[in-house]
């Protein structure tokens, strides 16, 4: 069995309660740090431990934390990212319900080292359920003097909130995060200037995602060595997989990076294997966003080495042949799967969350799932699918935001590795499924 | 089938809530507590928000009409026609997709008799379709009020209506309470 970080106690019933997240060690890494680690030495474990932020892009946790303008006299905040709207992604979800106290114990250690002293939790609001849950824990961590006025004597002081979202992906995106957080529209901000000089309320802030946040307890109890010791090259620690498609078990799972695809895929431990002895078609990784990959290249890099679950390997090969850890939101395909009416429904939701500030991406993810419906249904031409990958080219980069990119890139990975099947559909006047 | 009448003000109760979210964020940024509100606006008024309510929760906040109307139109889960009693959200992207949410949303409409987007002629249901609704290992999934339900099949499907069309399913609740 592999080391659970995050996962170890999720089992427990009443795990959501003070008392029985108390028993199990709960709370024990803020009575540690409040005690005897400054705010600079959480910081510095964090920095040891090599975590890479969790919500996708995969930066550096403890250098993120060391942009933070200590200088200026204005307050600092730690926001929660627990908008949680990447298609294939369910992790946080199960951390935030199951285990509140282990994301409230985090964010007491993260906004220590911060110096913040209000701190928030921003929540996609379709997930109401789970923030009342984290509200009802919250109140219990104040009651026992976790939060609130003087953290156990120590002169720490912090409080903390949920806020609910209201049912937009790109407020995931942690500009739109602090525009939604501050009441406005979810329109990303152009960058620079970065959250750590410039974030809520024109304050230094630093986003992370609940992941990276619920993490801190483990890493602070058992420091910062021990965490780097697990994993591969710089991809340290465990990681949650939220797995899901045609396979025998979808779910989540924490992995120790560097686990073998293929492993991950087949064995019973994991997913299981595919879905009633279908053949493995195609993945998507690390989140709609992210890269297709056909069952070759998702088992192996193109050199012909076992593919791993790191962030390294697989990105291995770059656009050409590989993909990307971003969010562990795995999306497995059988063989029976069309690939461009999956490819519809990611355009279709790209289009649908557009906050369309720029044009390329307001226009072009209408056009690409314009094109997609009309090959799908049988009246596309080849020139369509040309066109679809000159859209998807001149939206890639020439965006404020990463939204842009995140619609460009399925696009142009399943032309490229699945070509055939858009030419079939062409040539058929129809759907070949 | 009648609906309650919409409110334009609030209760002493949802002022005390109001208030008491206000208190979370920084003097001078009540702003910041739109979101919430008009979540509980669209709760206490039918499940949709009017221009009235949205006027409303701008003097509540001390901002002005246009910056709430702004959010509103903005974020999907705001609803600025009114709805039926019982709201029902098909999620329909790609890993739902994958596990058949197509046949679940076919198996509304047709019970239902009404298409994505519309309100039965009683008022009971609106059956909308939406995106993600992070879930996707126990797809397909769909999502009425603040309640998910998971790893649904038509039988499932035809349980639930029969069950909320006998207690006459109300799906906007207020949130917080
Ligand atoms: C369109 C878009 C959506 C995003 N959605 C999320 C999300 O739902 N959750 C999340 O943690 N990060 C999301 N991110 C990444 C955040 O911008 C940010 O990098 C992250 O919250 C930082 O936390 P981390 O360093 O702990 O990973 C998104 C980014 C983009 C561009
Ligand atoms: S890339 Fe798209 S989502 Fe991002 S700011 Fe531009 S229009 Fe908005
Ligand atoms: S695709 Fe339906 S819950 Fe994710």
């Amino acid at each position: 069995m592999a080391r659970k970080i995050l996962l170890e106690n999720i089992d427990v019933p009443g795990l959501a309660s003070y008392e029985v997240y108390r028993k199990l060690g709960g709370y024990t890494a803020v009575e540690k740090a409040l005690k005897n680690l400054s705010p600079d030495q959480v910081t510095q474990e964090v920095t040891k431990s090599g975590m890479r932020g969790r919500g996708g892009a995969g930066f550096p946790t403890g250098m993120k934390w060391g942009f933070v303008d200590k200088k200026s006299q204005n307050p600092r905040y730690l926001v929660c990212n627990f908008d949680e709207s990447e298609p294939g992604t369910f992790k946080d979800r199960h951390i935030g319900f199951l285990n509140p106290h282990q994301l409230i114990e985090g964010m007491i250690l993260g906004s220590y080292a911060l110096g913040a002293s209000t701190s928030y939790i921003y929540i996609r609001g379709e997930l109401f359920y789970v923030l009342r849950g984290l509200e009802k824990a919250i109140d219990e961590a104040y009651r026992n003097g976790f939060l609130g006025e003087n953290i156990m004597g120590s002169g720490y002081s912090l409080n903390l909130y949920c806020h609910p979202g209201a049912g937009a992906y790109i407020c995931g995106e942690e500009t739109a995060l602090l525009e939604s957080l501050e009441g406005k529209r979810g329109n990303p901000r152009i960058k620079p200037p970065f959250p750590a000089i410039f974030g809520l309320y024109g304050c230094p802030t630093v986003v992370n995602n609940v992941e990276t946040i619920a993490s801190l307890p483990w890493i602070i109890n058992n420091g910062g060595d021990a965490y780097a010791a697990i994993g591969i090259g710089n991809s340290k620690g465990t990681k949650l997989i939220s797995a899901c498609g045609h396979i025998n078990k979808p779910g989540i799972y924490e992995i120790e990076l560097g686990l073998p695809v293929e492993e991950f895929i087949y064995s019973d431990e994991y997913c299981g294997g595919i879905r009633n002895g279908n053949k493995l078609k195609a993945v998507v990784a690390g989140g709609s966003s992210v890269p297709i990959l056909p069952a070759h290249l998702i088992l192996k890099t193109a050199a012909g080495e076992p593919r791993l679950m790191s962030y390294e390997s697989l990105a291995e090969g770059g656009f050409k042949t590989g993909t990307m850890l971003g969010s562990g939101g795995f999306i497995v395909m059988d063989e029976k799967t069309c690939i461009v009416k999956n490819l519809l429904t990611f355009s279709r939701f790209y289009r649908h969350e557009s906050c369309g500030q720029c044009s390329p991406c307001r226009e072009g993810t209408g056009w690409m799932e314009k094109i997609l419906a009309r090959i799908e249904d049988g009246r596309g031409t080849m020139k369509d699918i040309d066109l679809l990958s000159n859209i998807a080219k001149h939206i890639d980069g020439n965006t404020i935001c990463p939204l842009g990119d995140a619609s460009a890139w399925p696009v142009a990975s399943a032309i490229l590795h699945f070509r055939e099947e858009f030419e079939e559909h062409v040539k058929l006047q129809k759907c070949p499924f | 089938m009648q609906q309650k009448p919409g409110i334009t003000e609030f209760n002493s109760e949802l002022l005390d809530l109001v208030n008491k979210i206000k208190k979370r964020y920084p003097e001078g940024r009540q702003k910041s507590a739109l979101l919430p509100v008009l979540h509980i606006a669209q709760a206490e008024n039918n499940g949709w928000l009017s221009s009235e309510i949205m006027d409303y929760v701008a003097s509540l906040l001390e901002i002005q009409p246009i910056e709430v109307y702004e959010v509103a139109t903005f974020y999907s889960m705001f609803n600025l026609q009114p709805v039926g009693n019982c709201v029902i959200e098909v999620c329909q992207t790609g890993p739902c997709w994958l596990n058949g949410a197509e046949e679940i949303l076919a198996h509304f409409e047709k019970r239902l008799g009404i298409k994505a987007g519309e309100t039965t002629p009683d008022g009971r249901f609106t059956l909308k379709t939406v995106e993600c609704l992070a879930a996707c290992g126990n797809a397909p999934v769909i999502q009425v009020g603040t309640e998910y339900h998971e790893n649904l099949n038509t039988t499932k499907a035809d349980e639930l209506l029969e069950k909320w069309t006998a207690e006459n399913k109300i799906s906007h609740t207020n949130p917080y309470l």
